[in-house]
């Protein structure tokens, strides 16, 4: 009962942000939110960093643009096209990431996507420098208008659930408890019989397609697919919302994502200052405060209710 | 005039030479990586910054000290291997216990940090250095024309790979430097302090990226995502040799150079993404690099 009543409460706050807060910033938090809880899965669940992710989310948008602006599909087909080709850019960056282990997976991803940049920067159909500009956000199933903010908002929200949900599915399941072995003790888990790479395959392939969804859906929100979503930066940013909210906890990246979108909102006419004030945010977390803000929230109450319990 | 495959020869060597120096700066900034993550166990993301900041402080001291190219060859490499050596000593050692990914968002983080400050200063278009008078004109070599300056770079490095590899293997320094990689706690049993070793090797490798920022400086323009830029290639250079031999690593840095240059001549189109491809292929064949061990 009392769990309903927040999953109520939730879900009331969510229907009614719109009409308190701008959508078009509620958007982009839930956006990276998603692309943040995909990269968690990864990162927390089974202890792999992947410093490329901006590939996924930045490739899916393109194909979002490319298949709205040219082909002329509704919404929904460019979102799942987008999608599906994150998801198989994962199947292939992940099988040759996932031959290398620890700090070498990190190079390996970093160099891959930096190689989907330059790719990005000469292909076609990217419009190279310029982006895709001016995508149309067309009518979902062809009968929903999406240039109306509050029907677009809702949209969005149904996406992130969704892939919230299939990401805490995954790590309820059978599956995510190997997932969380892996993280913990990967040669033992080996020794129990799972074949780990084909687990970490598993995992990276189903964060990459959650990357690629949110970074389609972040396209036909801001109707733009530009080199900034593949850069390196973007892969860097996505690191520190997961890590500044808290790894391995179900609510810090999404409180991560929108602590640095509102930063970034807030700063972005000072230039640079945003990149220096990212800067120092990581290595305050990493130096301070490694559980990240839910993460440190958590321990803190478990401490305390452990008090209360001794009493 | 003489060709291969249809290319002017001019063009083709022109291209090599060119390949060649960026090979020497990957050789350069892939082993003071090496060095780094043989003592510390990190990955330097800062790597990029610390070269940037050489060739920045280079141009400060020409610009506003008027301290010209020789003094800053030595000057600049000092003070970023000092700023490295406090870097080190106050926020790095914290990390040792911890998982290494730890130390390299650590040092992603004040890559950032560098690099926003620089480009808050001096904005993105780049600040020209110019070739020191010595080095000024260049030779005829008869099937190419050499400018000096590009043949001096080329030298230097080699003569500092060359170096730090016989400081490495050939003196007692070195020899404690490899035993502490090996097995840090036996080599502190001896008396030798580990510690200050880990500062001095962490501050060796800043130094190192500080210096080819220097050299870099009259090749390329001085800009504050100089540093960034290539240190992501440098990572893929290092991940396709391994990091466990250094002359493996400096050999890796100058071929990859090249083979960057002959693409930019025969297919351009792939001359950015070349280094890249070359590594998805090497972990396919051999995920340990080409001179790196198992595991």
């Amino acid at each position: 009962m009392k769990k309903l009543s927040i999953w109520l409460v939730i879900l009331l706050i969510a229907v009614a942000a719109p009409y308190i807060v701008y959508p078009i910033f509620l958007m982009k938090g839930l956006c990276f939110a998603l692309f943040a809880v995909s990269f968690n899965l990864l990162l927390g669940y089974t202890g792999l960093l992947s410093f490329g992710h901006a590939a996924f989310f930045g490739m899916a948008s393109y194909v979002l643009g490319h298949a709205m602006t040219r082909w002329g599909t509704t919404p929904e087909i460019a979102i799942l096209a987008g999608t599906l080709a994150a998801g198989v850019m994962g199947l292939v960056f992940g099988a040759i990431a996932i031959r290398r282990q620890g700090i070498y997976f990190a190079m390996v991803t970093l160099a891959l996507a930096q190689m989907v940049y330059f790719f990005c920067l000469q292909a076609p159909f990217t419009h190279g420098e310029d982006g895709i500009q001016a995508i149309p956000r067309g009518a979902l199933f062809g009968l929903i208008p999406l240039d109306e903010p509050h029907s677009l908002y809702y949209l969005v929200l149904a996406v992130f659930a969704f892939g919230c949900w299939v990401v805490w599915r995954a790590i309820h399941s059978p599956f995510g408890q190997v997932l969380r072995a892996i993280r913990e003790n990967e040669p033992r888990a080996t020794s129990l019989g799972y074949r780990t790479s084909q687990f970490k395959l598993a995992a990276f392939i189903l964060s990459a397609s959650l990357a690629g969804l949110a970074g389609a859906t972040k396209a036909l929100v801001f109707q733009l697919a530009s080199l900034t979503d593949v850069d390196w930066h973007t892969s860097g940013e996505v690191v520190l919302m997961t890590l500044l909210g808290g790894m391995g906890t179900a609510l810090g990246p999404i409180a991560g994502a929108f602590v640095v979108v509102g930063i970034e909102n807030w700063l972005a006419e000072l230039g640079a200052w945003v990149t220096i004030i990212q800067g120092l945010i990581f290595m305050a977390v990493v130096l301070l405060f490694r559980k990240g803000i839910i993460g440190e929230a958590m321990a803190y109450f478990e401490r305390s209710g452990k008090k209360q319990w001794k009493q | 005039m003489i060709g291969i495959f249809g290319i002017p020869i001019q063009v083709l060597f022109g291209q090599l030479l060119l390949g060649l120096i960026n090979g020497a700066f990957y050789a350069v900034l892939s082993l003071g990586l090496a060095l780094i993550f043989g003592l510390l166990n990190i990955i330097n993301f800062a790597h990029g910054a610390q070269y940037m900041m050489g060739a920045f402080i280079a141009w400060l001291m020409l610009t506003i000290l008027g301290i010209s190219y020789w003094p800053a060859l030595l000057l600049a490499p000092l003070l970023v291997g000092l700023f490295g050596m406090a870097t080190e000593r106050l926020m790095l050692r914290r990390l040792a216990k911890l998982d290494p990914l730890y130390g390299l968002l650590l040092t992603f983080g004040l890559a950032l940090v560098i690099e926003g400050l620089f480009r808050q200063v001096y904005g993105v278009s780049g600040q020209p250095y110019q070739v020191p008078a010595l080095l000024q004109g260049g030779v005829n070599l008869g099937f190419m024309y050499l400018p000096i300056y590009r043949g001096w770079v080329v030298l230097a490095s080699l003569v500092i790979c060359l170096g730090s590899w016989a400081l490495i293997e050939k003196t007692r320094l070195g020899a404690l430097l490899r035993a502490a990689t090996e097995n840090p706690s036996l080599v502190r049993a001896f008396g030798v302090n580990v510690p200050v070793m880990i500062t001095a090797t962490y501050g060796f490798g800043a130094a190192l990226a500080g210096l080819a920022g220097v050299l870099a400086a009259p090749v390329y323009s001085v800009n504050p995502l100089m540093g960034t830029n290539i240190i992501i290639t440098v990572f893929a250079v290092v991940v396709i040799g391994g990091m466990g031999s250094i002359l493996g690593s400096v050999l890796t840095g100058f071929g990859l150079g090249l083979v960057e240059g002959l693409t930019k001549v025969f297919y351009p189109e792939a001359s950015a993404t070349v280094i890249f491809v070359i590594m998805a292929v090497v972990l396919l064949i051999k995920p340990a690099g080409l001179f790196g061990k198992a595991g």
